[in-house]
């Protein structure tokens, strides 16, 4: 990223800072002949408020990069910096306190503790922040609202439908105003109507704090709810771009 | 984050599976009560050999003649008893004491309708003291009874309920042998110690017991109590060169005489009830191990159990510290819930025991302290393993989990 070198360039310089940069990152799962090459060379550069799909068939390495990005997994090699950190320099709770303080997960599926509230789980992230419970109490219950389930506060995951636990698991994410939001598939177990929703619910909070968000899904309807769009073969960045330029 | 919290997360995981977290706490349950059962109850034991001891007499000496051979091997049948005179000599040279005499015979009583077998004693009144064993009513022998030996004697508490039917004895007369005999005093009750009812017996004076059943002159045992705490050796060994000399023991013979202290037999009885305790104790600790383990093993199982929701909460933030302490303070929660309980248990287990058997209830701060305090070391202990393998797990091989 020579960024000095684009300095001459004057809509270069007013372009938001790189949340995420990627540079020749490879994963490689076994050896020999049962090598998995699930990243193979990807470089890339997502910045701020940008909202990024990524796509590809099955098996192409969507989650692996996700979950690289997202700070859950390491590189088998390449290099990756998070809002200019160089993440691979850091140990296990430093890593911890990246995704507690900058980034918010929502997962395909099983996303919320079983057995305790949808509020007791959008509390989680407080309670390891050491927040007080009253103003923990207070600020899940403003997570809630937002994703319109104030009401279904005390309610178990058993008691919740799909696109309800995925609104929750995104109040969840979003409780603590982390900068980055990561979903891997977070509509891919909804029918098509409570995806447009989860969508709508992404797009509005988008617009209401300026969030970075990365998207995995398989759907292009989905993925044309984002500016960007990551196609990924067989471990590699294939094509980027708009939603038009990239989805057939 | 918070510790009310770690805390709060535990009770909740607890709280939420019930029937397990109970059978889980079983085992340290078990172990801590009879860890402090046994210890408790050794301890009882002690105490109560301690005080029976102590009302036999404290300080207190038998000398006996035949030799001091202890176990069914003794050879005492054919040495000679004492006489009054051996009795009288150690009165006056050794410093210090009470001495009685006792001439031991069994005579069968006949009381109204009622006979029995009745151990008989022969004494004088020094009796009381030595054998501290009081009269409860009655008077003491007069001078004239004893030098005479005159048909008089003290009866023990167990005549008086099994004999005399509860009838006042005062006065009385009643048959020891084929001697007419008439109650003077009543002995205040003893109970029964060391398995013998010592309050199913006949005190007399020595001569009378001499000339009316024994028709020997001699008596069969000299009580000795040193007055003074810590003398009983130094009284032993006067008494020892004493006898030797009036007995006429050849130098390098061995005694036909010997001298038990109450002491040695008490220390001996207690090192057995303590040893018996640090066995039980050890035994009951082993539980209280395998209790550990099973604790160790529900959760491995829980963290297996779990590991996607380890995944979930290290994704959103928690440290590999935050996840180590809420399943170590599950399992030190469990242990000491485990503990407490099992401690209640013990203390209530000991105090029946103690009362259906009639012991002395003992109950040691210091002992239900260690058994609560090893059961709550317990948790942290077998709580470590499981609870590192939860905080080492890779979120996103926790979060792949099936
Ligand atoms: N832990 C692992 N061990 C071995 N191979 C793995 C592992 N995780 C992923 N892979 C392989 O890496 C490749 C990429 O997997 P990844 O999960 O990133 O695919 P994906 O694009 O998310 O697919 P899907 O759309 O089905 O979710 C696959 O071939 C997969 O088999
Ligand atoms: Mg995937």
């Amino acid at each position: 990223m020579n960024e000095a070198g684009n300095t001459a360039t004057p809509d270069r310089m007013h372009l938001p800072p790189a949340v995420v940069e990627m540079q020749d990152i490879y994963k490689i799962y076994g050896s020999g002949a049962t090598e998995v090459r699930a990243l193979d060379g990807v470089s890339l550069t997502i910045r701020a408020g940008e909202f990024v799909a990524i796509m590809g068939p099955s098996g192409s390495g969507k989650s692996t990069c996700m979950n690289i990005l997202g700070c859950l997994d390491v590189p088998s090699s390449g290099a990756y910096r998070f809002r200019g950190v160089e993440v691979g320099g850091l140990d296990r709770d430093e890593l911890a306190l990246l995704r507690r303080n900058f980034m918010g997960f929502v997962f395909q599926s099983f996303n919320l503790l079983p057995r305790i509230s949808a509020l007791g789980n959008v509390e989680l992230p407080l309670i390891y922040e050491g927040v007080k419970p009253a103003r923990r109490h207070q600020l899940a219950m403003q997570a809630l609202a937002t994703v319109g389930l104030a009401g279904r506060a005390h309610a178990t995951s058993a008691q919740l439908s799909g696109g309800q636990q995925q609104r929750i698991a995104i109040a969840r994410a979003l409780v603590t105003e982390p900068p980055v939001l990561l979903a891997d598939e977070p509509t891919g177990n909804l029918d098509t109507a409570m995806a447009g929703e989860i969508m709508k619910e992404l797009v509005s909070i988008r617009e209401q704090r300026g969030i970075t968000i990365l998207m995995v899904t398989h759907e292009p309807d989905i993925a044309r709810y984002a500016d960007r769009v990551l196609f990924f073969t067989d471990g590699k960045l294939v094509r980027d771009g708009t939603p038009a330029e990239v989805i057939p | 984050m918070r510790a009310l919290d770690t805390m709060g997360m535990s009770v909740q995981a607890i709280a939420r599976n019930k029937l397990r977290s109970f059978l889980t706490t079983l085992g340290i349950i078990i172990g801590v009560a009879s860890v402090v059962a046994m210890v408790h109850l050794g301890q009882s034991a002690t105490r109560s050999v301690t005080e029976q001891i102590a009302s036999i007499g404290s300080n207190l000496l038998f000398v006996m003649p035949g030799t001091a051979q202890r176990g069914p091997g003794g050879v005492r049948t054919n040495a000679e008893n004492f006489e009054l005179a051996d009795v009288e000599a150690i009165r006056n040279e050794v410093d210090g004491i009470l001495v009685a005499p006792a001439l031991t015979t069994s005579a069968t009583v006949v009381i109204g309708n009622a006979n029995d077998t009745i151990p008989v004693i022969g004494t004088t009144n020094q009796y009381f003291a030595v054998r501290n064993h009081y009269l409860a009513y009655g008077r003491e022998f007069e001078a004239t009874e004893l030098s005479s030996g005159a048909a008089v004697c003290i009866i023990g508490k167990t005549l008086i309920d099994e004999m005399f039917l509860g009838q006042e004895p005062l006065g009385s007369s009643i048959r020891v042998g084929r001697t007419a005999c008439r109650v003077i005093g009543v002995l205040e009750e003893k109970g029964e110690s060391m398995g013998q009812d010592r309050d199913k017996t006949i005190l007399m004076p020595v001569k009378a017991v001499q000339r009316r059943l024994v028709g020997e002159l001699d008596v069969s045992a000299i009580y000795v109590s040193a007055l003074a705490d810590g003398t009983t050796g130094t009284v032993q060994a006067q008494i020892e060169s004493l006898l030797r000399q009036r007995r006429g023991a050849s130098t390098g013979a061995a005694d036909d005489f010997y001298v038990r202290d109450t002491q040695d037999i008490a220390q001996a009885l207690e090192s057995t009830t303590n040893t018996l305790t640090i066995l039980l104790g050890a035994i009951a600790a082993v539980s209280l191990l395998v209790g550990g383990i099973g604790i160790m093993n529900i959760m491995l199982v829980s963290v297996t159990e779990r590991t996607r929701e380890i995944g979930i909460r290290l994704a959103i933030g928690a440290r590999a510290r935050d996840v180590l302490t809420q399943f170590l303070v599950e399992s030190i929660a469990l242990s000491t819930l485990g503990g407490f309980i099992g401690l209640i248990l013990g203390v209530g287990g000991t105090w029946l025991v103690t009362w259906k058997l009639d012991m002395p209830l003992v109950i040691s701060p210091p002992v239900m302290l260690t058994g609560f305090s090893f059961s709550v070391a317990i948790g942290i202990i077998f709580g470590f393993f499981p609870a590192r393998k939860a905080a080492l797990l890779n979120p996103i091989d926790a979060l792949r989990h099936e």
